[in-house]
């Protein structure tokens, strides 16, 4: 037998401190409520430090610093300025890669294996990317002299950390705009880091502030009357919420929230990278992604070869240590996010639905769950319509492909699909018909800065990335 | 093999029906799959496992002109004892020269329980009638090769002639007798993915016993895609037949970390079945001393300079 010996990733590169203060205009400054919050590392349980739980009077103080920051200084700055800052910020990241990965991997639980090779080159890509348009705003297509919005107040999620961060303030800042943001209350190590990274490129005081904390401190934030533009990545529930709150305040909005994508196989799809696709699909990053291909939609006459081909290959997935460089599945963020999938995977179980998963030993501590295939899925069992946000796969079958079409728009979201077909002709017929914001054809969970994501219906409104982003940060 | 294959080859239509029915290979699919299991880490204890099956499964080779009997009696003793210094190196799995310098193979083997493996059918052309390829294969047979490594017939191929490459396999596969027939697909020749997929089931269908990547001759030679294509292929013969066929990457594969990247690749694969030199090889020739060397860097802790190993 042919085993790996385990491969860890040293995690002497990073140097986590026992507590974090705010970071507010530039300086880290104590939180004025005593609340603290600590982050764990999903996978052992370990304590890895405890932040600031900011309260509505830190929030405040963080708010009047980017409207300070704007007023006198980001907002003025010429465009080749504010780019000359940002390419610094791309470059630091770059070279603080491995540092960065490892800590993303420590507070979230992902692979090593993906935070190094998506997560971290895909942030310093955004920051690349948007620092080139913060000169050539004319050019965007949004007029003349396209004026920033002034505060954006921005909340981002646990499932990629700073590549969140990266899509909210790269073009944010790209554009003249000023920020306070907060990061999940799970995972806001990799947010402090890039507060350390703002100081490295001497970003002047006040453009950035990272304020840390619950849902309460979100909630002040984007109540705040100084804001000028909210920006939320999160689930649908709470995107309806901060909707509700900034109605009628003038405030602009963007929202990207929940998904239930359908990644649909033909019958003459290029079987092997199908299979690889469904993996990829709902696998990656434990199934912690919005736009995750978590109903596989299989055409009836494939469904026998394609589903044993899947659990062939779920076979050879390596769950395990998130810090092992051959690790495949990492852990569940928390306890209340594994409480959830297991909820969901017992419901889908108890509805009928047949429930495999290959023989996959979980580690003792830390929490878990193990890559899961539902088959003889109905499109009214829960795990059909709900986002499980986690390593669950649901199975469904369709004949012809205007039955595939059907299936995939009916649900309440609208963020992504997939098509797999080895005919041309089809992907374009079906990408017309599906109403998501990311089709992808033969391949999924394919970012690239220039490419715009956002979601149709339920799946939230705006568009991050590309030109499309710059529209998110602009007064046009 | 099952009923629901004997006659797929009895005609062209046939046989391309089924050729062309195999699912397609999506190129960009395949390229990711093969640099994802690139990255995978293997050290300590792996590393000097995957070191030593690697060298029990090099097919240590030598295909000049200039190849003289002297050469290869030095290339069988290195095969035998690839590290004199060492004896708990495994031996390699075979030597493999032109038809006429077999009999000094076998000579320099015998007993030593190294097989002898040998190109034939007009290598690495290919470009010669039926009658010569099965008189060049009867040639290396008589002169006592273990295992005969034949090219097919890309002209053939590409010109979508399935029926004249299958009948040429058949035809040297019953010329090998009790010989092992790799085939040679040369796929650095066959331009798409989807062609190595149909090239090889369409040399398993006539009976090779393992289908090889390269001649060494052209490039690109054994890349991890084509292999990973290759190792799909066998995977799902088995499957469909219960036949088991080998493969072997030839060609450009000369350091540790690529001969371990091929061992990753048929572990994720194929599965752990194809890891034993019968059914997995690596055609290559400078590969033995880097897996020497860096087997001996694993147990001494040190590097020893390229003079400290033979070259032959």
């Amino acid at each position: 037998m042919f085993e790996y010996a385990p491969a860890p990733e040293s995690r002497d590169v990073v140097d986590i401190k026992p507590s974090y203060d705010l970071f507010i205009n530039g300086e880290w400054v104590e939180s004025l409520g005593y609340e603290r919050i600590k982050t764990v590392d999903p996978a052992s349980e370990e304590i890895l430090s405890e932040v600031a739980h900011a309260t509505e009077a830190d929030v405040d103080r963080a708010v009047q610093a980017a409207r300070k920051a704007y007023d006198e200084v980001w907002g003025v700055l010429p465009g080749r300025e504010r780019a000359k800052y940002l390419f610094r910020i791309a470059r630091i990241i770059q070279e603080r890669a491995r540092e960065l990965a490892v800590l993303e991997t420590l507070d979230n639980g992902k692979p090593i294996r993906e935070s190094r090779d998506v997560d971290i080159p895909l942030v310093a890509a955004h920051f690349f990317y948007y620092a080139g348009w913060a000169d050539k705003l004319k050019y965007a297509g949004f007029g003349e002299r396209p004026r920033p919005l002034g505060v954006a107040a921005q909340v981002i999620p646990w499932n990629f950390p700073l590549l969140m961060l990266a899509w909210k303030i790269a073009p944010a800042l790209a554009c003249g705009n000023t920020v306070v943001l907060k990061p999940a209350e799970t995972t806001p190590l990799t947010a402090l880091a890039f507060a350390e990274i703002c100081r490295q490129a001497d970003l002047p005081p006040g453009v950035v502030n990272i304020v840390t904390g619950a849902g309460d401190t979100g909630s002040a934030l984007v109540r705040h009357p100084d804001v000028d533009k909210v920006a939320f990545t999160g689930s649908t529930e709470v995107g309806r919420l901060i909707a509700r709150q900034v109605a009628g305040t003038g405030k602009r909005l963007t929202l990207e929230l929940g998904g239930k994508a359908a990644n649909i196989v033909f019958d003459d799809a290029a079987v092997d990278q199908a299979v690889e696709g469904i993996v990829n699909g709902i696998f990656f990053n434990q199934g912690h992604v919005c736009c995750a291909g978590s109903r596989l939609l299989v055409q009836e006459s494939a469904a026998t070869a394609v589903l044993d081909a899947l659990k062939r290959r779920m076979a050879t997935l390596r769950l395990g240590d998130p810090l092992d460089k051959n690790t495949d599945i990492g852990a569940i963020n928390s306890a209340a996010q594994l409480a959830k999938i297991r909820e969901l995977s017992d419901a889908g179980e108890a509805e009928g639905a047949e429930r495999w998963a290959p023989a996959c030993p979980l580690p003792e501590r830390g929490y878990w769950f193990p890559p899961t295939v539902f088959t003889g899925v109905a499109q009214s069992h829960r795990i059909a319509r709900e986002e499980i946000f986690g390593p669950v796969l649901s199975v469904l079958t369709f004949r012809t492909p205007a039955e595939a079409v059907e299936k995939a728009n009916n649900t309440p979201y609208g963020l992504s699909a997939g098509i797999w077909t080895e005919k041309g002709s089809r992907i374009l017929w079906m990408a017309d018909r599906l109403r998501a914001g990311v089709v992808w054809a033969n391949t999924f969970n394919r970012f690239d800065p220039a490419s715009p994501f956002g979601g149709y219906k339920e799946s939230g409104y705006g568009r991050e990335g590309g030109v499309h982003g710059l529209e998110a940060y602009l007064d046009v | 093999m099952t009923t629901s294959l004997v006659d797929v080859a009895s005609s062209d239509a046939t046989l391309r029906g089924f050729l062309h029915g195999l699912p397609g290979v999506d190129r960009v699919g395949a390229d990711q799959r093969a640099a994802a299991l690139a990255t995978r880490s293997i050290k300590t204890a792996a590393k000097a496992h995957a070191i030593d099956l690697a060298i029990s499964m090099v097919d240590l080779t030598t295909l000049e002109g200039a190849d003289t009997p002297g050469k290869v009696r030095a290339m069988c003793a290195k095969a035998v004892h690839p590290d004199p210094t060492d004896p708990s190196v495994p031996r390699v799995a075979a030597v493999c020269v032109y038809p006429d310098l077999v009999a000094d193979a076998v000579r320099a083997l015998s007993g030593s329980g190294v097989k002898v493996a040998s190109v034939a059918t007009a290598f690495p052309s290919g470009r010669s009638s039926l009658e010569v390829k099965v008189a060049d294969t009867a040639l290396a047979v008589a002169a006592g090769a273990d295992e005969i490594d034949m090219v097919i017939d890309r002209g053939a191929f590409l010109a979508g002639d399935y029926r004249t490459v299958y009948e040429q396999v058949a035809a040297v596969k019953a010329a090998c007798g009790a010989a092992h027939l790799k085939v040679i697909l040369e796929t650095g020749e066959l331009a798409t993915y989807d062609n190595v997929r149909r090239a090889s089931w369409l040399a398993m269908l006539a009976g090779a016993d393992f289908i090889k990547t390269s001649t060494g001759k052209v490039s690109p030679a054994a890349t991890l895609p084509v292999t990973l294509i290759m190792l799909e292929a066998v995977r799902d013969f088995r499957e469909r037949t219960g036949r088991v066929v080998g493969v072997k990457p030839a060609g450009g594969i000369r350091t540790t970390k690529d001969a371990i990247k091929n061992l990753v690749l048929v572990k994720e694969t194929a599965g752990e079945d194809w890891l034993t030199p019968d059914r997995f090889r690596l055609g290559a020739s400078s590969l033995l001393n880097d897996l020497l060397m860096q087997r001996q860097k694993l147990t001494s802790g040190r590097y020893a300079g390229p003079d400290y190993f033979t070259v032959d």
